[in-house]
């Protein structure tokens, strides 16, 4: 029993047949800690969140949570509770019911059971659609009756199946401010599995990324971006370029980079292949001789005081102390 | 296409003339209506043919005579008796195949050892020949020495229509259901007793009426696999054909027009349940 974490992934390892969805994984999650799972589609991010839940039964190594094994132990008697991609509400109920619907299943009575719906409808400001049919709610409102259906079970982590792709681009940046303030009043652990790197970045004390199955790496998102162990991670956390530098690979952040000329600092040189736009920045994309791609993220001011165009010739610029060795390709 | 069949060589683009086309395919389908609901339509107008008419046109006045002899007790064929026994049969199939085919659409969510071959063999008795089926099931009973009767070998003959039935279109209905409805309920603690009857079945309710409804029918009309296998006491459509061949009078008309009517009667009732179901809840759902 250590209670100095939540969750802990001891070697656990996911074999459907002969292929390994998730590979001999360790981690550990502070308590009370907002924990992103980050990765491309296929990575075993889902799967994994899905073995902590217990719908999936684990291949070989042991969950624990709070310091019990609940590894062979169903859903309900882990302290667990989902909140699915697709939500999940039961059609044929109303909010109200949806919300009480692990009360009925204790066999609470209805009036005590409708009021503790009632008042966890109110914690997520859902209580004036208590009567409501799921199909009458928008998707942003399902997803509040979603996380209080989750949370009156009073989990101590809650597990988060990508939670904010069903919602648009405004909302969701709402909804992830929400998420981490209730996840905060509530003190409990959160486990919410992305693949958008800025949804991890934005919310997570502890950004894991994952590939093919394994952790490549985690840690606070801060240390993952300055710090990015691999190629892998430096390219899909994004704002990174992967360039070859003298003693092996290294990642230097798009920001740090401008468009300039050769000269003793580190550069490489090739031809603008696209430039975008983006408000405060100018990304400027470059095809270079090696072949390889990179590009610059260069303040407004400064790319409109020298401008490029597609097919001008440019060199990439950094300074040394920006170049972050990669430990693997 | 329909430019190409046009002819008129000219570009695809908007244009507000329908192409002949539309007009040809609609003649069609309103031909097909008319072969499909016209003789219908007569044999309910006949039925109310007058005392002294017969079965073709012209009508010699109206009456409700012919509904009339069909209760009469000295009729060659009693057919509230045969109705009584097919709505009785129909009913026992319905929820036979109801419970049945609703299993075993949730079983075979999970792809097992042998699951394609047990499922061929369950509906291969679709396109075996009817009356072939319960030809060898009279026998069957007949060589173990079993007599033929309603609630044995006619009930067992209509099940291997009903059944097949009843699983492909339970397929249809649990393909569409999202399992991760009774994963969130297990995840709030339902046992899989409790799944099954607060979550899967209320959600598949639709479907599962729908299941009801097409066993219904098919026993309540069907021929060739009863007709072999039924005994003593016929149902309604084997009774009707007995009438059929030996006489006709425009009584048979007065049948059909009474078993369209129950048939219609029993689909409204259905969809007033539904539409009940469907207006209760939204009543709930605009109360506040």
């Amino acid at each position: 029993m250590d209670p100095r974490f939540d969750v802990e992934l001891v070697a656990v390892t996911k074999r459907y047949g002969t292929t390994l969805a998730v590979d001999d994984i360790s981690l550990r999650i502070p308590r009370a800690s907002y924990c992103c799972l980050l990765g491309p589609s296929g990575c075993g991010k889902t799967t994994t969140l899905r073995m902590i839940a217990g719908h999936e039964a684990v291949s070989a190594g042991d969950i624990l949570i709070n310091g019990d094994n609940v590894t062979l132990d169903p859903p309900i008697r882990r302290g667990t509770a989902m909140m699915f991609q697709s939500y999940a509400l039961f059609p044929h109920l109303n909010c109200l019911d949806n919300v009480a619907f692990s009360l009925k299943m204790r066999g609470i009575g209805k009036a005590e059971r409708h009021a503790k719906a009632r008042e966890f409808l109110g914690l997520v400001h859902m209580a004036n659609y208590a009567e409501r049919l799921p199909s009458q709610l928008s998707g942003g409102q399902q997803q509040r009756v979603a996380l209080a259906r989750a949370l009156i079970t009073r989990p101590k982590v809650l597990l988060l199946d990508e939670p904010l792709s069903a919602l648009d681009p405004f909302l969701r940046i709402k909804v992830r401010e929400e998420l981490k303030r209730l996840q905060r009043e509530l003190g409990i652990t959160f486990i919410h599995v992305t693949h958008s790197q800025d949804e991890a970045m934005a919310m997570a004390d502890l950004m894991v990324v994952m590939d093919d199955g394994r952790i490549r790496q985690s840690g606070p998102p801060r240390e993952v971006f300055e710090q990015p162990v691999s190629a892998f991670v430096a390219r899909f956390i994004g704002g990174h370029n992967v360039l070859q530098g003298a003693r092996g690979p290294i990642a230097v952040r798009a920001d740090r980079c401008r468009l300039g000329v050769a000269g003793d600092s580190p550069h490489v040189s090739g031809r603008v292949a696209a430039v975008e736009y983006q408000g405060t920045m100018v990304r400027v994309a470059l095809a270079m001789d090696s072949g390889d791609e990179a590009s610059a993220l260069v303040p407004d001011a400064a790319f409109y005081s020298a401008p490029v165009e597609p097919g001008d010739a440019a060199t990439l610029v950094w300074s040394e102390p920006d170049a972050h060795v990669l430990a693997e390709m | 296409m329909v430019v190409a069949v046009s002819g008129s060589g000219r570009a695809l683009g908007p244009s507000e003339n329908r192409p002949w086309t539309f007009y040809a395919l609609g003649g069609l389908f309103f031909g097909f209506l008319a072969f499909l609901y016209g003789p219908m339509f007569v044999i309910y107008l006949l039925s109310f043919q007058g005392p002294n008419g017969g079965v073709t046109f012209p009508m010699v006045g109206t009456s409700l005579t012919w509904f009339r002899d069909i209760v009469k007790p000295e009729q060659m064929a009693d057919i509230p008796a045969a109705f009584e026994r097919s709505i009785f049969l129909a009913s026992v199939v319905s929820a036979i195949t109801v419970v049945t085919s609703v299993a075993a659409g949730l079983g075979f969510r999970r792809r097992f050892r042998g699951s394609f071959i047990l499922f061929y063999l369950a509906v291969a008795s679709l396109v075996m020949p009817s009356l072939l089926v319960g030809f060898g099931i009279g026998l069957g009973f007949q060589v173990l020495g079993l007599h033929n009767n309603m609630f044995t070998s006619a009930l067992g003959a209509q099940l291997t229509w009903t059944m097949p039935f009843g699983l492909f279109a339970m397929f249809a209905v649990v393909n569409r259901f999202n399992r991760s409805y009774e994963e969130a309920a297990a995840d709030l603690g339902a046992t899989a007793w409790q799944r099954l009857r607060h979550v899967t079945l209320p959600i598949l309710l639709p479907g599962i009426i729908g299941v009801a409804m097409g066993a219904f029918t098919l026993s309540y009309d069907e021929y060739a696999r009863t007709t072999l296998t039924i005994g003593n006491h016929n149902t309604l459509p084997l009774e009707i054909y007995a009438l059929i061949s030996s006489a006709t009078s425009p009584m048979l008309f007065a049948i059909g027009t009474v078993t369209t009517a129950v048939s219609f009667l029993l689909i409204g009732m259905t969809l007033v349940v539904v539409f009940r179901m469907q207006r209760r809840r939204r009543a709930i759902a605009t109360e506040n």
